[in-house]
């Protein structure tokens, strides 16, 4: 445990980069669990007398057509966004593990039936996927977070089966095995908790690109629906404005949206070098 | 162990496609079948009277029994009949040929962009590690899958056509002032070319490159990520300490040994960045009014029109199929090993 | 021939400065063979890959030079620009490397690789490269050298890399080989047939070799000389037949008692205690044996620096208290 604990201070006090992306994180939670109590304005709010005003002090970010403020807008929306996201991952991460082990454990017949309708899945371009799960299932927030989860899933399954097909063989299995535990349990208690470590690099990258697909789901168009604050609605609304110069509409929650992604890919990288510094690439 | 033909090879290649195939058409299937209330009424669109619906829903074989409905389907499939598009009037199969192209067009020039700029880069930061290029390929490596595509293009757009003016307007393929050359192979950088007419190859490409270079800065992060570790870890291989050793010049060692040998995970992950370019390129032709098939489908989607938004689901898993098939057939070229069933 | 004097070379690594080479010095002359013998990790890579100049970026020479001279050249190959090492490489001196199956490029054919080679080497034309490729595969003594020709290494077994791993070593006529393992992982026939290849090669051709390995009867039977190392260190260095009759180094001994060799029983064979210390430990004693050394006394054996002393014109031993 001390090692694991000296080696997490080499990794932050060599990497600040690590460090920085772990104190974002937690910005961004913050602002996710305050929302809208730290809100300048009400998100929701129009005034024609104000819209389209570039940012100023009263407004920082600007105001949009509607004269509602982009600051509130995009802070109310980063619970709506890390939430889709989280619940997405979540959801991949419990289905995938389970199936992922079950495959990986039992081999056979278990194995090539997940493993066949994985390809299946992976058969298809992913974003294209889930634009075709939400319009067939319905254009809801949950049906949104649904196809996230069924398009991440492949990535899960597939990681787990193989970190488990590498140590089913392995010793400590065996000695579980002989004395007594049963399957469920060796999967559970002697399996499962080993290929953890690996998981967490995967769900923080898997978070930034969760939040990605999300966004660019309702970017056209999809799942969240006006007036909600959404990043990715928001930079749809933007768009039209760009052309004419009105540039806060779209920048700031689409810049806000990069920071998210690029906060979880840089959390990931740094738990990589964290975990095994040999997978560092 | 024995080495097959490339024929052979090539043949179990395409066989090993068909469950793929197999598996997207079912998919598609399903999709098609479990859409919200009653499909009959989705095709029949929002205006339809109830005894058209009816119809349709005889005509399409709804009150049949889902095997029964599957092999409709099926049938449906081969003689090419995807359906009609509510909003253009058109068949299905007719406007996703005819904007297949400039899908096609987009895709490979941002695929060109980014293979262009990530092996050169990748190669670098290898060759020169903790240099101030490998730090900064390696910020590019996660910056670059961090970006959302729709910013981008919409960032991009306001600098260089709003700020600096040195692109034309984000308005689709050609401006208003050029008409497009004639339909020969689709690609109008090729067919200008074809035509010999220089000024409309120069406008075609002076549309397609704020897409493409959006598109392409997507694809870019992987490859020059893959390429970067797969040369270091080549470079120091037991092979190339030899081919020091042996005195061969450095241009051999670096490209014809180490270079050819990185390349297979760099081919093994194209798989992977089509994926990203097939789904960003939706979001990029939806910024820049691009018409192809991406833009065609989330039309669609705004008018509940779900014919046409099966059709593209369809075609882009198929056209993904063949990509990756494709790939599997480069990487067969590059490495003898592969055709090897030991 | 080759003058090796006082080298030595580290490898900075993230967790520490590894001397890998402390001091290291031997002398070859044309038509000899001298071998080098230690337990893994004593170092015998490192310095092969170090007189080549295809060190890992990691390491380091910080000190010694490796005269190398022969009728056409005299250089000095640890200060030798890049570019004109690069000629002499492959022609002048090469190297048959620890493990062919990884050391072979797994995409290309067997036969291309030579003729890569002779290509940078010498001026045949294009045509003739092929021929000459399969004169050195026939020199070999490969089997059916034109269907090898065209073999991808995968393709090969074993003891065929091996061979091809001389080919391409002996493609040029080196004046100097350096032979890092070239019979491991080879059944005891095949070992026979590719060192006395080596060894008739070297006779006809003058060549000087060096016999890399961590079997001492495989070094006693075929050269000339042995130079033992230890933990980056050479602890001994004498014609074969003394340091045999007469291994003044504890380490010698032991490495001696611990061969097996027909007259002795296996119950004879005395295992050679402790490990090797810790090339990136800050306090390295002197002596770099004397944590598994039977006749350690601090006082006399940590003094600085080592003694390398000269027993006879040419027996060389670093220790203290010789036997
Ligand atoms: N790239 C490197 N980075 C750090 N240390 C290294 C590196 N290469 C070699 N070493 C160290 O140098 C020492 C000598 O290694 P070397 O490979 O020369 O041993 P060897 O005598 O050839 O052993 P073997 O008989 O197993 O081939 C070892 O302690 C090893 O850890
Ligand atoms: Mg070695």
């Amino acid at each position: 445990m001390t090692t694991t604990l000296k080696h997490t201070r080499y990794i932050i006090s060599q990497n600040g980069i690590t460090f920085g992306a772990f104190s974002l994180f937690f910005g961004f939670v913050l602002i996710a669990v305050l929302g809208n109590a730290i809100a300048p304005y009400d998100p929701l709010a129009s005034n024609s007398a104000i819209a389209l005003q570039p940012p100023t002090a009263l407004h920082w970010f600007g105001t949009d057509q509607l004269g509602r403020d982009v600051l509130s807008r995009v802070i109310v929306a980063t619970r709506l966004d890390l939430g889709i996201a989280v619940l997405a991952v979540a959801m991949s991460f419990v289905i995938g593990s389970i199936l992922g082990t079950c495959a990986g454990y039992f081999g056979g017949w278990t194995d090539r039936i997940v493993s066949r309708c994985i390809d299946t899945l992976m058969a298809f371009p992913l974003f294209v996927l889930a634009m075709g799960l939400v319009a067939a299932l319905g254009n809801s927030i949950e049906n949104i977070i649904y196809a996230t989860a069924i398009i991440n899933l492949p990535l899960y399954t597939r990681v787990i089966r193989s970190e488990v097909l590498v140590r089913r063989e392995a010793g400590f299995v065996e000695a579980a095995r002989l004395t007594g535990n049963g399957d469920w349990r060796i999967m559970a208690r002697h399996l499962f908790p080993n290929v953890l470590p690996v998981m967490m690099v995967h769900l923080s990258l898997n978070m930034g690109w969760a939040i990605l697909n999300a966004a660019g789901l309702s970017f056209i168009g999809l799942g969240v629906q006006p007036p909600t604050a959404e990043w990715g609605i928001m930079v749809a609304e933007g768009a039209t404005y760009i052309v004419s110069g009105e540039w806060w509409l779209a920048l700031f929650p689409g810049a806000v949206l990069m920071l998210a992604v690029f906060c979880f890919n840089l959390l990931g990288d740094g738990l990589r070098d964290l975990i095994d510094p040999r997978m560092r690439t | 162990m024995a080495r097959y033909s490339t024929g052979k090879i090539v043949g179990r290649r395409i066989l090993g496609a068909i469950p793929s195939v197999i598996g997207v058409v079912i998919v598609t299937f399903l999709l098609t079948r479990s859409l919200p209330g009653d499909p009959a009424a989705f095709f029949a669109g929002p205006a339809a009277t109830a005894e058209a619906i009816e119809e349709i829903r005889q005509n399409l074989g709804l009150d049949k029994s889902l095997p029964e409905q599957f092999l409709i389907y099926i049938g449906e499939l081969f003689r090419g009949d995807l359906g009609v598009s509510l909003t253009t009037g058109q068949t299905v199969l007719y406007d996703l040929l005819t904007r297949l192209p400039a899908s096609l067009e987009l895709t490979l020039a941002a695929l060109v962009f980014a293979i262009a700029l990530a092996l050169p880069l990748g190669i670098l930061a290898a060759t020169r590690p903790n240099s101030w290029i490998d730090h900064g390929v390696r910020l590019l490596a996660t910056a670059g899958v961090s970006l959302p595509t729709f910013f981008t293009g919409l960032f991009l757009i306001y600098v260089l056509y709003y700020l600096w003016g040195i692109v034309p307007a984000p308005l689709g393929r050609l401006d208003i002032l050029n008409s497009p050359p004639p339909q020969i192979t689709g690609f109008y950088l090729i067919d200008s070319l074809l035509i010999g007419d220089l000024g409309l190859f120069w406008a075609a490409a002076a549309q397609l490159f704020l897409p493409a270079v959006t598109l392409g800065l997507f694809a870019l992060a992987p490859l020059a990520r893959v390429t970067r570790a797969s040369m270091l870890g080549m470079l120091s291989s037991d092979f190339i300490r030899t081919a020091r050793a042996s005195g061969l010049p450095p241009r051999q060692v670096l490209f014809g040994y180490a270079f050819r040998n990185a390349m297979l995970p760099v081919v093994t992950t194209l798989g992977v960045v089509f994926s990203f370019l097939l789904g960003a390129n939706i979001l990029v032709e939806k910024v820049f009014a691009w018409p192809g098939i991406g833009s065609y489908a989330v039309e669609a989607l705004v008018a509940s029109d779900y014919a046409p938004i099966q059709g593209f689901i369809l075609t882009m898993a198929l056209l993904y199929v063949v990509l990756n098939l494709l790939i599997d057939l480069l990487y067969v070229v590059i490495d003898p090993r592969a055709g090897v069933e030991s | 021939m080759l003058a090796v004097e006082n080298l030595s070379v580290e490898f900075r690594t993230r967790s520490g400065v590894v001397k890998a080479l402390e001091a290291v010095g031997f002398t070859i002359q044309p038509g000899e063979t001298v071998g080098i013998v230690g337990e893994s990790g004593s170092g015998k890579s490192v310095m092969a890959f170090t007189l080549l100049g295809v060190l890992d970026r990691a390491g380091q020479v910080t000190a010694g030079r490796a005269l190398f001279q022969t009728d056409s050249v005299a250089v000095d190959l640890l200060k030798e620009p890049e570019s004109s090492l690069r000629q002499l490489r492959g022609k002048e001196l090469s190297m048959i490397f620890q493990n062919p199956r990884t050391a072979l490029n797994p995409i290309r054919r067997v036969g291309r690789q030579i003729a890569d080679v002779l290509r940078c080497h010498t001026d045949l034309p294009e045509a003739d490269l092929r021929s000459k490729a399969l004169d050195m595969l026939a020199s070999v003594r490969i089997p059916d050298p034109d269907k090898r020709f065209d073999a991808y290494p995968y393709e090969l077994s074993g003891g065929l890399c091996q061979r091809i791993m001389i080919a391409l070593a002996l493609a040029c006529s080196p004046h100097l080989l350096i032979a890092d393992e070239p019979t491991t992982g080879l059944d005891v026939t095949t070992q026979a047939t590719v060192m006395n290849l080596i060894k008739d090669l070297a006779e006809q051709r003058q060549m000087a070799t060096i016999l890399i390995t961590h079997d001492l009867a495989l070094a006693a039977e075929y050269c000339d000389r042995i130079v033992v190392m230890h933990a980056g260190h050479v602890v001994e260095s004498a014609p074969t037949r003394s340091l045999f009759t007469h291994p003044r180094h504890p380490y010698t001994a032991k490495l001696i008692a611990a061969t097996p060799e027909p007259h002795k029983s296996f119950a004879e064979l005395i295992p050679i205690g402790g490990n090797l210390p810790d090339l990136k430990a800050a306090d390295l004693p002197p002596c770099r044996f004397s944590y598994r050394c039977d006749y350690f006394e601090p006082s006399v054996c940590n003094q600085t620096p080592l003694s390398r002393e000269f027993l006879s014109p040419q027996h060389q031993v670093a220790c203290w208290k010789p036997l």
